[in-house]
């Protein structure tokens, strides 16, 4: 099995203020895997996914310590530019946040900012992603609508074609499913599984059936450390800290 | 609680809403009240003198002792004026709420003191801000002109509309602009295609807002711009304006130009109307992509 890995994470510490918020974190994320953190809302579960492209930087009084390095780069090393870091990767919020213009100008929005390209080109660019989304067939005939008009469904699908349109290598899902109906979270599960592929897939999620379902990597956070990560099927069939038995079991939550 | 006692409870309560209920009716009234007053009066007293000739004409001699002619010198002054003012305080309110919104920190210490200022300046009565102008023409030399008008009533408009695009723009949520950042756009990206996009009718009312006040203001004009019976025809030239023009004749002992004070005053509230009218449906046509 190849080991190659685009991020790893070295003793990773964030602090909210004197709040430390995540601890020592450690974790090499596999590629081209769909690697699911998991844990009880509060744990930092949302703090390490953003920690992987910087936006936690706009915050305030956030302090980082250790190292993420994607690709070999340490993306906290001042001489990174931030932009190329968040390039790589594509994130789905919780509740899909559409940019304030039409369906075509959401998916043209990263490749207009990142690359000189002519019309027709950018058209196919915008079609190609769609139809990826799985958007394609429902928007085809209503590109310039403006996107707040579909469906949070949609919307979920539309922000991932946006995302993929940039060309990143990861996906990141911060509880991407959390705002959906059950057929629109099943359908966005489903385009996760087939992404991965050609993506690394970083999903957070404290749904464990959906953990399940989806996931090829289990990483445990409980109260800002990494209790415990492997392979999904290792990880729920034998876990081997008592904390993740307890969590896997619902008695703690 | 025993049952009479909670009877008399409910009564005390729903006399505490009708009390309200009342007072809230009286305050619209009021507000509806005096906006007809106003209108009404301007619009009575001013309709005898109002005439084709008011908004065609500059005034011709004698114009003041209740002969011929128009303001048009002191309409076309008036949207000049204003109109730069604005364009003057949009390209500094601009940049400086997409920094404290944008580039700032949320808790920085700059961002607080850029608002308390402009929060201060907004408070200055616009007779300091013409003096104040007065001053700055002396130091350069400069007379009595439009660009000097300009330049004093921007000033005026600039805090008004920096703080009421400021409430606008704080408004943006968070996950929006981070939205974008995860995109790879840059701070300035994000603020000029995704937060000024989102917060257009806003930033237009602002500017409306900032507008309205410029075009209707005397006291920084006094000095600043000076009055003439003229078009001004440069920046260089003194330029009338409608509150002035108001001032005048009001100020003269002949009745029919007093009339045509109150005939200037419904030319002016007018005017406001109809930019805002224009500038609103414009706006219509690009609130359709607004997130909610």
């Amino acid at each position: 099995m190849e080991t190659r890995t685009h991020i790893s994470v070295q003793d990773l510490s964030v602090y909210f203020d004197e709040l430390r918020v995540l601890t020592d974190i450690s974790i090499d994320i596999p590629d081209h895997k769909i690697t699911v953190i998991i844990g009880p809302s509060g744990c930092g579960k949302t703090t390490l996914l953003k920690s992987l492209n910087r936006l936690l930087d706009p915050l305030d009084g956030v302090r980082v310590g250790g190292r993420v390095l994607v690709d070999g780069i340490d993306i906290y090393d001042p001489r990174t530019e931030v932009t190329e870091v968040r390039k790589k990767m594509g994130l789905l919020s919780q509740r899909p946040q559409v940019l304030p213009m039409s369906i075509y100008d959401n998916v043209a929005y990263g490749p207009r900012i990142h690359n000189h390209i002519d019309k027709k080109r950018l058209g196919e660019i915008v079609e190609h992603y769609l139809h990826m989304a799985g958007l394609w067939e429902e928007v085809k005939d209503r590109l310039g609508e403006p996107a707040s008009r579909l469906s949070v469904g949609q919307q979920q699908r539309l922000c991932l074609a946006r995302g993929l349109a940039v060309g990143p290598e990861i996906i990141l899902g911060d509880e991407p499913t959390s705002a959906l109906d059950p057929q629109s979270s099943q359908n966005v599960e489903r385009r996760l599984i087939e992404l991965k592929e050609e993506y690394t897939v970083i999903v957070v999620t404290h749904i464990l059936r959906q953990a399940k379902r989806i996931a090829d990597y289990i990483a445990f956070l409980y109260l800002g450390e990494l209790v415990e990560h492997g392979p999904a099927a290792e990880v729920f069939a034998n876990p081997k800290n008592p904390r993740t038995r307890a969590y896997l079991t619902g008695e703690i939550s | 609680m025993s049952h009479p006692s909670s009877l008399h409870w409910l009564r005390r309560r729903k006399l505490k809403e009708g009390i309200f209920r009342v007072l809230m009716a009286a305050s619209v009234l009021v507000v509806i009240g005096c906006l007809a007053l106003i209108m009404g009066t301007i619009i009575w007293k001013g309709l005898p003198a109002m005439n084709l000739s008011m908004i065609t004409q500059t005034p011709k001699g004698g114009y003041y002792l209740g002969r011929e002619g128009g303001i048009l010198n002191a309409i076309v002054g008036s949207l000049y004026l204003a109109s730069g003012a604005t364009v003057l305080a949009i390209l500094f309110s601009l940049p400086v709420v997409l920094y404290i919104n944008v580039y700032a920190q949320k808790r920085s210490r700059l961002a607080s003191l850029t608002r308390f200022s402009l929060d201060v300046l907004w408070g200055i009565p616009s007779i300091v801000y013409g003096a104040f102008g007065f001053i700055i023409m002396i130091f350069f030399g400069l007379r009595s002109s439009l660009l000097a008008g300009i330049l004093a009533v921007g000033l005026l408009e600039f805090p008004i509309m920096s703080r009421a695009a400021d409430e606008v723009i704080r408004m943006v949520p968070n996950e929006l602009l981070e939205a974008s950042y995860s995109l790879g756009a840059t701070r300035l990206e994000t603020a000029l295609k995704v937060v000024v996009r989102q917060c257009l009718p806003g930033l237009l009312t602002a500017v409306l807002i900032a507008f309205g006040r410029g075009i209707g203001d005397a006291a920084s004009v006094l000095f600043t711009a000076g009055f003439t019976d003229r078009i001004p025809t440069s920046l260089f030239q003194p330029a009338a304006t409608l509150p002035l023009a108001i001032f005048f004749q009001l100020g003269t002992p002949f009745p029919e130009v007093q009339q045509r004070a109150y005939a200037s005053a419904a030319i002016l509230t007018v005017l406001i109307l109809v930019i805002s009218l224009l500038a609103r449906g414009l706006g219509k046509r690009y609130t359709r992509h607004i997130i909610k």
